[in-house]
């Protein structure tokens, strides 16, 4: 495990954020924080940054009870992100950089590798005002990776990014995990979710309320529904029962009486229909997060 | 500690770098040099004698009563009606009209002229007149003139201060009072000047949002006092420059003063007569000597380094609180006023300090650590038992660590506040979050 979240809790004057949070993030994962907004994941996230202190509970970082030097080894690209104005991009990064720990000739040579990684090697002397939103996000994206570290924390890292370059960072996240970089991705975007995550966790009202394997959690929600197209005349039957018909596509789900009967439905269907197609509705994480959201208001 | 020093170097670099510290660098010392210089360059160029027209029907004044050294006067004789029509076309400045009985009653003396009279050019003509007036009103009390003219004599006082251990020094209350005045003021601006620059950097770091970045890489207090740190090393080379640049351009100005006419002459009315130099030894320029004699400058000039930083820092550590609660400079303006308030009165208290530095307002004003670095600054240069200076000091020091101590609390709470209108209440309440 890369971070092991032992029953967090963090109030404030007002209200509770999390009460009594337990999560296990593997190493070497993209592992999803999902859950709507105001829903604690924010304050999660700063808690595993030190930005704030638990009030109960404690966090685990690779083995070790969480310090104020594993700070080197996290990177975080936060919501609300930002670069000094007035400062050239290349002085911007060696102080950032150099906060997470990196030694100026470090820094230095990590840096112009990513330079020419990204084509942006004649930045080095802009001032930050004078860069396009995309190309500030590049940069910000490099400050967070720079410093190589053993666990990332990108908290909604695709709001604000055009296609191009959010196919870029997509890239890059995908090769930071093949490098063995943990990383904890928060969204509540679940088309990235389907794309990008291992393992997810669903946070809502400050409590935990779904974690698991990806596909792990999607079998767990499959309604033994059937997509099916056909023609002729499709009612009832004792194997299955139309949840929704469209006559004009001739297509329909079917919900099975027993869970694994799907031979039987299939005989029962042939008995009614001409079958075309027969097709298992796998749940999206869209419909499971608003249906969990629902369900544990 | 290696991040604070990386934090001081960004805040002192980005400062350092931009034109407006050069400008300002500059300029400074151009103005204090120009403050200094504009009043001799302005007592160089020859004044113009002022002419005025008198009328005078007491017949008291003859013309060698009528002298002065800016004012040409020319007694007339002519009807006041004609005088006052023409007296400007004539090319005279004002018209005055002495009564038959000036001697007994002066309030008739009238002065006419097209625009408002000035101040000095009016007492030099009432003195001229008061000195007649007085010299004929003793020799009618039977005082003859040359008891009179023996009577007018001027004191001018030296003050010495007396140490307990009986070592005289020429002290110069006049001088003091101009370097008290002088400190008092370089205190006030930049307490103000800095502090704002901190308050104007926090905010920068919340509205432009890199803030979250950097409290991932470091804590907030560090942050807060690699900034305050910072600014403050930004201060303490201005001043350097200030004091440097202003040393050579005062060394340039009085080359060139000394090589002026003025000046020559002025050496040469000395040669010629050694009671003239001495009168002429009480000039501005001898005073500033005085003052460099009569002050320890090394306590003047640590006391002021010290009260700077320390000031500074308790001041700017406050600016800084302030600046992590809100999102714009704008939003700023309702709480700067607080923290002003304590540095307005201080520097409204100096004022009276300077008058009297021993009165008890003067005493716990140099206390206190919100007023005391103006107010111990201002009573330095007068001489202050140590035990009180002493006390000033760990007083402020104190008060420092107590105001960066709530400072920090409101700072790390502040800086993740977004969208939410501050209250001084809910600052406060902020004191006693946890982590």
């Amino acid at each position: 495990m890369i971070l092991s979240i032992q029953n967090v809790v963090k109030r404030y004057a007002d209200h509770t954020a999390l009460a009594g949070v337990s999560l296990e993030i593997p190493k070497g994962q993209i592992f999803g924080l999902l859950g709507p907004n105001g829903a604690g994941k924010t304050s999660l996230i700063r808690i595993v940054n030190q930005i704030t202190a638990p009030d109960e509970g404690q966090v685990i970082f690779d083995g070790e009870v969480l310090h104020p030097k594993h700070v080197e080894q996290i990177g975080y690209l936060p919501e609300e992100r930002g670069l000094y104005k007035k400062m050239k991009v290349g002085d911007q990064l060696m102080y950032l950089a150099q906060l997470k720990g990196l030694s100026k000739a470090e820094a230095q040579s990590r840096l112009k590798d990513w330079f020419i990684r990204l084509d942006i090697k004649d930045w080095w002397y802009k001032q930050v005002d004078d860069l396009s939103k995309g190309m500030q996000q590049k940069t910000q994206f490099i400050a967070t990776v720079v410093h190589e570290p053993k666990l990332l924390i990108l908290d909604e890292p695709f709001s604000g990014f055009d296609p191009i370059n959010a196919n870029m960072l997509k890239d890059e996240i995908l090769g930071l995990k093949e490098r063995g970089t943990s990383i904890l991705f928060s969204t509540h975007r679940m088309e990235s979710v389907e794309e990008l995550c291992d393992s997810i966790a669903l946070i809502n009202q400050a409590k935990v309320v779904l974690t698991g394997e990806k596909e792990e959690v999607r079998n767990r929600f499959k309604k033994d529904e059937y997509a099916v197209k056909f023609s002729g005349e499709l009612t009832n039957s004792s194997a299955f029962e139309v949840v929704s018909i469209d006559a004009e596509q001739h297509s329909a789900v079917i919900k099975l009486a027993k869970s694994n009967g799907t031979n039987q439905a299939i005989s029962a269907l042939i008995k009614q229909v001409d079958l075309f197609e027969f097709k298992e509705v796998i749940p999206s994480f869209n419909d499971i997060f608003i249906q969990v959201v629902e369900e544990t208001k | 500690m290696n991040k604070i020093l990386l934090v001081i170097q960004r805040e002192y670099l980005t400062r350092v770098q931009k034109k407006s510290f050069w400008i300002a660098s500059l300029l400074g010392p151009i103005l204090i040099t120009a403050i200094y210089a504009i009043p001799i360059w302005l007592a160089m160029q020859d004044k113009e004698v002022k002419r005025i027209e008198i009328l005078d029907e007491s017949g008291l004044f003859q013309a060698k009563d009528l002298v002065d050294k800016e004012v040409e006067f020319k007694l007339v004789n002519k009807p006041a009606a004609e005088l006052k029509a023409s007296f400007s076309k004539e090319g005279f400045v004002a018209f005055v009209h002495l009564p038959k009985n000036i001697v007994s009653d002066s309030k008739e003396l009238k002065i006419y002229s097209e625009k408002n009279l000035s101040l000095p050019l009016k007492s030099s003509i009432e003195r001229v007149i008061e000195k007649k007036v007085r010299a004929t009103l003793m020799q009618q009390a039977g005082i003859a003139s040359e008891v009179y003219e023996k009577t007018q004599v001027e004191i001018n006082s030296e003050t010495i201060s007396v140490s307990s251990t009986g070592d005289e020094t020429s002290s110069s209350s006049g001088g003091a009072m101009i370097l008290a005045g002088v400190m008092g003021m370089l205190l006030y601006i930049t307490l103000l000047l800095y502090g704002s620059q901190v308050m104007a950097g926090v905010i920068e770091e919340k509205s432009s949002r890199i803030i979250e970045v950097i409290i991932s890489s470091i804590k907030p207090y560090q942050l807060m006092l690699g900034k305050i740190l910072g600014v403050g090393m930004v201060g303490l080379t201005q001043f350097l420059l200030w004091i440097v640049l202003t040393i050579g351009l005062t060394q340039v100005a009085s080359t060139f003063y000394g090589s002026s006419p003025i000046q020559q002459r002025v050496e040469q009315v000395k040669k010629a007569d050694p009671e003239v130099a001495k009168t002429m030894e009480a000039s501005p320029m001898d005073e500033v000597t005085k003052v460099i004699e009569s002050t320890n400058i090394p306590l003047v000039l640590g006391g002021f380094l010290f009260y700077f930083l320390f000031g500074y820092l308790l001041y700017s550590s406050l600016f800084a609180a302030i600046g992590s609660a809100v999102e714009s400079t704008a939003e700023a303006q309702q709480f700067t006023f607080i923290v002003m308030l304590p540095i307005i009165l201080a520097f409204i208290m100096a004022q009276f300090t300077m008058q009297d530095p021993d009165s008890t307002m003067a005493f716990w004003a140099s206390m206190i650590p919100f007023t005391s670095p103006i107010n111990m600054m201002v009573r330095l240069p007068y001489g202050v038992p140590m035990w009180e200076l002493a006390t000033s000091m760990v007083l402020l020091v104190l008060g420092f660590l107590g105001c960066s101590w709530i400072s920090a609390r409101i700072y790390r709470v502040g800086i993740l506040m977004y969208g939410k209108k501050i209250t001084v209440k809910e600052m406060a309440k902020w004191l006693f979050y946890k982590g």
